[in-house]
């Protein structure tokens, strides 16, 4: 995820002070210069920055701290908490009208994400609010940008409102709103132009289309990979248009994301969404709390148990858990966990989200392309060679035939039998779990328990490098 | 120190950095203009190199970058026990002309001097690849070449419209397979078009991809590869595109794409939006690879070769 690099510098500075018994005010003073350069070099504003350090300063110098108990747990504690607070304390829900149609207007600048996240925010609010959406597609200028709505329109199942590109966006707005209330649409999102914030002609005019469409939310789209400019973009787009939330897109980038960091601050609108990659559905809530947690290296089971529950059946995962303690784990079961996985999103999205988890696969790239690999292996299995793995772990022409059909080598049918091998293995420790105390709703709990002892073996520097625990 | 003073005044009369003085005016009326205002304060102090550090760290200049100038710019006055900051104002610049020029003349002519000519255009989503490729067209065929534009990403909706709607507008040949195609084997059939119908320069468009996908940028070293068999050396120039306000993952950006695929250049996009462009410098110091253009505006020959001389000169015209 984005905040990895912030969040590896951040932890450096905050491990030097970690387990500290005493600590002075120089303590504090130097592991916040740390701090200081680390949000700098993650694109941090300036000024934030230099707010953000002084409230830290101010509130871990205080006696309460200083002089309490494991002071230097209580000065993380703090770190976190103003990070928090940074990145806008509690989570701004997204809400829609029950009453009335909702009008959504995204803007931004160029290449900032505008078309894909309204296709993604059509997605979601026909999954998550139950609304039939309607597409509008205001950017009359960029080549194709038209085309482009109504291609991810098709794509969606979503109508797209369009006039081609010769009328003014002010009229097709106008025309838009009026089709769209006739026919009973729930929300209109009305796809805009990129524009430059000092570009005042293309400001006058993005004015004249909120004028016209009075929209319930003007959402500003952000680059998170943009530098130190993304806070004059938002005064900018701010002051002319009173946005009412940001979405940040390309968090799946390697930014550390200080625009996001900065956007809220400076600006006060809150962070409605984030982009998390090219397809449709990703799309995500912007908790900030989790946010802050994930970038101090504490994961994000939370987001987690929000993912699984939103894309898993319960009862699956529950007969998947069954099935994986009894031991009687086979293709077929490792077919479903991986489609299963697939459905959740990236592998590598998941993994980063359990705690420890992102340490432990720092240098192990996990390649989707694998998954397309088992898949075709497991598809040129005979049923039988599926229910039965030990089949192919005797006999090698079985494994040699595999190999042929599916188009791969025998050393990578061989490394699946060798992963179905360790998975059964993993699961018979876990046997040792009793599934009924397993929640529901967060089996996830469970495989947690499962990420630390690995962890520490492969690691060899087990404290230290789980996290943070308050 | 009058030389670099004798420079600007020789360097004021040429065309093209009139053309970056205007482009650049917003970087510099945004974030360089503080540092006049710095520089006209009454006593060398501490606070003074603060707040030299703060202005470059907010144009994107890269922390590691603005720390080791300012320190140096500490040495320098210590050394030669200044004591005004008016003193400062030629030590910057020509530090910053070391720094970046490094006496080494930088060619920003593309070398397209081959038998069809391949360029391919790289760089993360939304820097504006194919609106470059439009005005790269342009400027070439201008210069009496032929140009096909090549359709090459495939994947995101609407991008292979884009691009044909700029190859009508600018009038160079162009080339596509449907949407969803494999991007390699567009650049494969591409190439047996150009060369049938004798193509001076092909300019090959590729999918936004973010640094850090791995199957993404497997696929790009493909395309790299597929077109330096069909054509030896090719591609003869790799240019990333990249956007000037991105901040300091433009250096990630610059540094795998360049593992991937050997860059021979930049192309920096929207400097007329941005108050900081410092970016530009970071790059260049941390990957060595030169900017060979950028984009000053959204007209078809919005589009400069790149100095770094008249950069910094556009940079620093009002502090010198």
């Amino acid at each position: 995820m984005a905040f990895d690099q912030l969040s590896d510098r951040m932890q450096m500075a905050l491990r030097r002070i970690r387990g500290k018994a005493r600590l002075t005010e120089k303590d504090i003073d130097d592991m916040m210069r740390e701090v200081r350069l680390s949000l700098l070099e993650a694109d941090v504003n300036f000024k934030v920055v230099k707010k953000f350090t002084n409230d830290v300063k101010e509130e871990a110098k205080g006696d309460k701290i200083l002089k309490g108990l494991n002071p230097s747990q209580q000065v993380i504690k703090v770190v976190r908490d103003q990070l928090s607070e940074l990145l806008g304390g509690e989570t701004s829900p997204f809400t829609v009208n029950k009453t009335r149609m909702d009008k959504i207007m995204l803007v931004g600048l160029q290449g900032s994400g505008k078309t894909t996240t309204a296709g993604k925010l059509a997605k979601y609010l026909r999954k998550n609010e139950n609304q039939k959406p309607l597409l509008v597609a205001l950017d009359v200028y960029r080549p194709a940008a038209v085309d482009q709505l109504v291609t991810i329109g098709k794509q969606l199942d979503v109508e797209v409102f369009e006039r081609g590109t010769d009328k003014d966006p002010v009229s097709i707005a106008k025309e838009a709103l009026e089709y769209a209330e006739k026919e009973g649409f729930d929300a209109a999102i009305f796809d805009t132009a990129g524009r430059l914030h000092i570009d005042d002609k293309m400001m006058d005019e993005i004015k004249a289309i909120r004028t016209t469409i009075k929209p319930d939310q003007s959402l500003l789209v952000l680059d998170a990979m943009t530098g130190q400019d993304a806070v004059s973009v938002a005064k900018h787009f701010h002051e002319s248009l009173d946005i009412t939330g940001g979405i940040i897109t390309k968090l799946d980038s390697d930014t550390r994301g200080g625009a996001a960091l900065s956007l809220r601050a400076v600006s006060g609108v809150p962070i409605k969404f984030m982009g998390v990659g090219e397809k449709l559905d990703a799309l995500e809530v912007f908790h900030p709390e989790r946010m802050a947690g994930r970038i101090l290296g504490m994961g994000d089971v939370l987001t987690l148990v929000d993912k699984v529950s939103e894309n898993v059946d319960e009862d699956d995962m529950m007969g998947m858990m069954e099935k994986m303690t009894s031991g009687t784990f086979n293709y077929n079961d490792f077919l479903k966990q991986l489609k299963m996985i697939k459905r959740m999103g990236s592998l590598g999205g998941i993994m980063k989200l359990i705690p420890g988890a992102k340490k432990m696969m720092k240098n192990t790239n996990v390649d989707e392309s694998q998954l397309t690999r088992v898949e075709t292996i497991i598809g040129s299995m005979t049923k039988e060679e599926r229910k039965k793995p030990n089949l192919l772990e005797k006999e090698s022409r079985r494994r040699k035939r595999i190999a042929n059909g599916s188009g791969y080598k025998v050393a990578d049918v061989n490394r699946l039998i060798e992963s179905l091998k360790q998975q059964k293995e993993t699961m018979k420790k876990m046997g040792g779990m009793d599934p009924s105390k397993i929640d529901p709703n967060n089996p996830m709990k469970a495989m947690q328990g499962m990420q630390a002892p690995t962890q520490k073996k492969k690691k060899g520097k087990g404290k230290g490098k789980g996290g943070f625990r308050f | 120190m009058g030389f670099f003073k004798n420079l600007f005044q020789s360097k004021k009369k040429t065309k093209t950095s009139e053309k970056y003085r205007l482009g650049m005016q917003k970087t510099r009326q945004g974030v360089f203009n503080r540092l006049n205002d710095v520089l006209s304060e009454a006593t060398l102090d501490d606070s003074v190199f603060e707040e030299i550090e703060e202005i470059f760290i907010m144009a994107d200049m890269g922390v590691d970058t603005v720390v080791s100038f300012v320190n140096h710019l500490r040495d320098t006055v210590d050394l030669n026990a200044l004591d005004s900051p008016e003193d400062l104002r030629e030590i910057i610049v020509e530090e910053m002309f070391k720094r970046y020029t490094k006496d080494t003349i930088i060619d920003t002519n593309l070398d397209i001097d081959h038998d069809p000519a391949v360029i391919l255009f790289v760089g993360v989503n939304g820097v504006g690849k194919t609106t470059s490729i439009a005005k790269v067209a342009h400027q070439l065929q201008e210069e009496g070449k032929s140009v096909m534009m090549v359709a090459g990403d495939t994947f995101r909706a609407g991008a292979i419209e884009q691009l044909r709607i700029w190859s009508e507008r600018v009038g160079s040949s162009f080339f596509e397979k449907p949407a969803g195609s494999d991007p390699s084997s567009v650049m494969y059939d591409a190439i047996q078009e150009a060369k049938e119908e004798n193509i001076d320069v092909l300019l090959c468009d590729t999918a936004g991809r973010l640094q850090n996908k791995k199957n993404l940028m497997n696929e790009l070293s493909k395309i790299h590869k597929v077109l330096g068999r069909e054509i030896p050396n090719a591609p003869h120039e790799t240019l990333l595109v990249l956007d000037a306000t991105t901040g300091q993952n433009g250096i990630s950006q610059a540094k795998i794409f360049n593992e991937v695929t050997t860059l021979s250049g930049i192309v920096l996009t929207k400097l007329d939006g941005t108050a900081k462009g410092g970016i530009a410098l970071a790059v260049y110091e941390n990957t060595g690879v030169p900017i060979k253009m950028i984009g000053l505006g959204e007209g078809v020959d919005d589009l400069e070769y790149f100095d770094i001389e008249e950069y910094i000169y556009g940079l620093f015209s009002d502090v010198v």
